[in-house]
């Protein structure tokens, strides 16, 4: 990335921002280990997270490169405090059953889709790179939560309560997948953003869709949206998270894996 | 030898690289993999390009390190091997000779990647893998997702045998 003329502050707010979802949601996807319904599904989960995982360490290396002050990327995700994280509240809400799992997995995965589409011509060769990358990742993410909300929804009575619960649970975590600022407004016009207005109503229409498929009822739209998290506001369930996965970090921070 | 100076040209140093072999598929190397993305000398250093497959993969830094310890046991003595994400992996940088080798292990090889642009239609449809055993065409999806993360899951409903598919990306 070229750091001349270039808005550090906002660029590396921009990954973080990218980075911080990917790392909690891939944590708390990595709670499923061991624990997945089925052999195939634990092993789905838990290459899911690992996908999110690489995902922020090389946004966080990336960031950390423009930073230049020779941090790593495990300066990021283990050595921050909960209002330094600017992910979605909507990926640090804890696990809750599997259909719960799995609305979010795909309600997320389904943003991120046309997020990065919108990326894919970035102007920055690495940073274009990187994301088109992750881009054939995440399309596997979206075919498999996408296929298990219609499984579910369409299932039996149980499931289907249990998946129409979650989504209605968690809608109003989703208004803020929209928040833009002017983080976003430097990289757009950087010719390294993505208006993300600029793709709500076909993410509206793919989730539209999706739950009518899968005989659910969609919530809302309008109802009360919670926001703030892309600004350090986030729910008590970070800080729990953090503390359990930043621990062992913490409490050896010059250890190394050799 | 160590402390010598050793000195290779391109051929010799794309045949060396070929000698690692990838830690999680033994059968292929990653010259064949299509992870080592070029080979140049700058100012008397050699750089080596390499490309992850899957940005989680945990066998990346096996393979970087085995890149490293390759060149080091020549006698190289400067060098350096670069992570370079500006070109995307894809399965179609495999050979066809690795896409055959993939086969005679037992792993379905990847099919060649389609213009994904569609993707929002084609993520409803499945796609048919034929089986490395019986080459059936009876076969079924088990998990998009398997034993790594380049591997997904089916089952053959003709020779009654579980195989892997090399995920197509």
């Amino acid at each position: 990335m070229s750091l001349q003329n270039m808005n550090k502050e906002h660029y590396i707010a921009y990954l973080l921002r990218l980075a911080d979802d990917r790392l909690i949601l891939g944590q708390r996807l990595s709670e499923w280990c061991g624990h997945g319904p089925e052999l195939e599904e634990d092993l789905a989960l838990a290459n899911m997270a690992l996908d999110m995982i690489g995902h922020a360490s090389a946004l966080y290396g990336m960031a950390a490169e423009i930073e230049g002050q020779g941090h790593d990327e495990d300066h990021f995700a283990y050595f921050r405090d909960d209002a330094d994280f600017t992910n979605l509240q909507l990926v640090e809400l804890p696990r809750g059953d599997f259909a719960f799992t799995m609305a979010r997995m795909f309600l997320f995965s389904s943003f991120s889709y046309f997020q990065y589409e919108g990326l894919k011509n970035a102007a920055d060769e690495q940073l274009r790179g990187l994301l088109n990358k992750h881009l054939k990742e995440i399309k596997y993410h979206l075919r498999h939560s996408r296929d298990w909300v219609l499984r579910l929804g369409d299932g039996t009575e149980e499931s289907h309560h249990k998946i129409q619960e979650a989504f209605d649970e968690i809608w109003m975590y989703t208004g803020e997948l929209f928040y833009m600022d002017d983080v976003d407004q430097t990289l757009i016009n950087d010719g390294n953003g993505v208006a993300l207005d600029s793709f709500y109503n076909e993410w509206k229409k793919l989730v539209t869709e999706t739950l009518e498929e899968a005989t659910l009822t969609v919530p809302d739209w309008d109802q009360f949206m919670i926001s703030g998290s892309r600004l350090g506001s986030h729910t008590e369930h970070l800080g729990h998270i953090l503390a359990q996965m930043q621990f062992l970090r913490r409490s050896h921070p010059e250890a190394e894996w050799k | 030898m160590p402390g010598s100076s050793v000195t290779y040209n391109e051929d010799q140093l794309w045949t060396m690289l070929s000698e690692v072999i990838d830690p999680e598929i033994p059968v292929l190397n990653v010259v064949e993999m299509g992870i080592v993305r070029g080979v140049s000398f700058e100012g008397g250093k050699v750089i080596v390009r390499i490309t992850p497959t899957y940005s989680g993969c945990p066998a990346m830094n096996a393979i970087e390190k085995a890149v490293n310890d390759k060149l080091e046991q020549k006698g190289l003595q400067h060098y350096e091997v670069v992570t370079d994400y500006a070109e995307v992996w894809t399965t179609d940088w495999m050979t066809d000779r690795a896409k055959l080798k993939l086969k005679d292990y037992g792993i379905a090889p990847p099919e060649k990647t389609s213009d994904d642009d569609d993707f929002l239609s084609s993520m409803k449809k499945t796609k048919i893998i034929p089986c490395p055993f019986c080459d059936s065409l009876e076969t079924e999806l088990q998990s998009e997702f398997g034993s790594t993360a380049c591997k997904s899951q089916y089952f053959c409903n003709s020779c009654h045998q579980p195989f892997e598919h090399f995920k197509c990306i």
